[in-house]
């Protein structure tokens, strides 16, 4: 039987609070990995190897974090994400909000696309 | 200058498991300058508990490097986990188990269990005192493209030498 958004949500959370060492009521739909969770770069390996686990899915490197998009010098010029990044990213990126990050797409600012909810809906995309 | 933390390597499963062997001597230098105290016990000579860790990622990095025939430089990126149960004292013999979780081009997740073996309790019974799970990176096939010297830097001869004295064929 398919899982429900808030089955999830909730396995997600599990996953989030074992890998970064956050407590439950921090990891909101709207939390951002790094901002908001304190997540480091080997902490995206991590909860892409527990995800794997938790679901029993596949993940493929880069297909939830494309953070190699950012060492493209076609996507980024002067520390901004060109618009042809931004395209990239979004291509690479369907479960993600982009809506804020696009009114100034500083590369130091990408983070905030790595939200709580993206990793759900990328979870919820895969089971189906 | 590295100082390996195992004496000997007892099992080496190809991508899954390696198991190691320390015995803790008093003749070791930092257990003259480690005596902890707490409110069960008096000081006394103890076996650090980070030098446990360190002996774990030597065991779960010589497993993570063997599956990819060392040709991957293997950092510990990331303790995950590390409960100990009880103090170590000289004269007592650990036992490092390490298990691959997950590895991938990127790295590996390795989870493992350190059991003990106290001689005074007349017999060879092992009890399990610890858990460190594990994060390693390979740090080649890094995402953000940092480059490293070619040469591995990680797996040296001390390593190799290990592997040959327990008897496992190296490359």
């Amino acid at each position: 039987m398919a899982m429900t958004n808030e089955e999830v949500f909730e396995k997600v959370q599990e996953v989030l609070v074992d890998a970064l060492g956050v407590d439950d009521d921090e990891v909101t739909p709207t939390a951002t990995l790094t901002n908001d969770l304190g997540a480091e770069s080997i902490d995206f390996l991590d909860i892409v190897f527990r995800l794997e686990q938790a679901f029993e899915i596949k993940i493929e490197q880069g297909e939830l974090f494309p953070d190699n998009v950012l060492q493209d010098e076609e996507y980024v010029k002067d520390g901004q994400v060109t618009d042809k990044g931004l395209s990239e990213l979004k291509a690479r990126m369907p479960h993600a909000d982009f809506a804020e990050f696009e009114k100034d797409p500083a590369v130091d600012k990408v983070g905030e696309i790595f939200t709580v909810d993206a990793v759900v809906k990328f979870v919820q995309s895969k089971l189906s | 200058m590295r100082w390996m933390w195992i004496d000997r390597i007892l099992e080496l499963d190809e991508g899954k498991r390696c198991v190691t062997v320390k015995n803790v001597s008093l003749a070791e230098e930092h257990l003259r300058d480690h005596f902890p105290r707490n409110e069960r016990r008096d000081s006394k000579p103890t076996h650090p508990a980070p030098l446990m860790i360190e002996a774990m990622a030597q065991t779960a990095g010589i497993l993570v490097g063997h599956a990819r025939q060392f040709k991957e430089k293997v950092i510990l990126a990331k303790i995950g986990k590390a409960t100990f149960d009880c103090d170590v004292s000289p004269g007592m013999t650990l036992f490092f188990e390490a298990n691959i979780i997950r590895m991938d081009d990127a790295g590996a997740s390795t989870t493992g269990t350190i059991s003990l073996m106290d001689h005074t309790m007349g017999s060879t019974e092992r009890r399990v005192i610890g858990q460190v799970d594990l994060m390693f990176s390979h740090i080649d096939q890094n995402m953000r493209g940092l480059e490293f010297p070619e040469h591995n830097f990680v797996f040296t001869d001390q390593f190799f030498d290990l592997m040959r004295n327990s008897g496992i064929a190296v490359g």
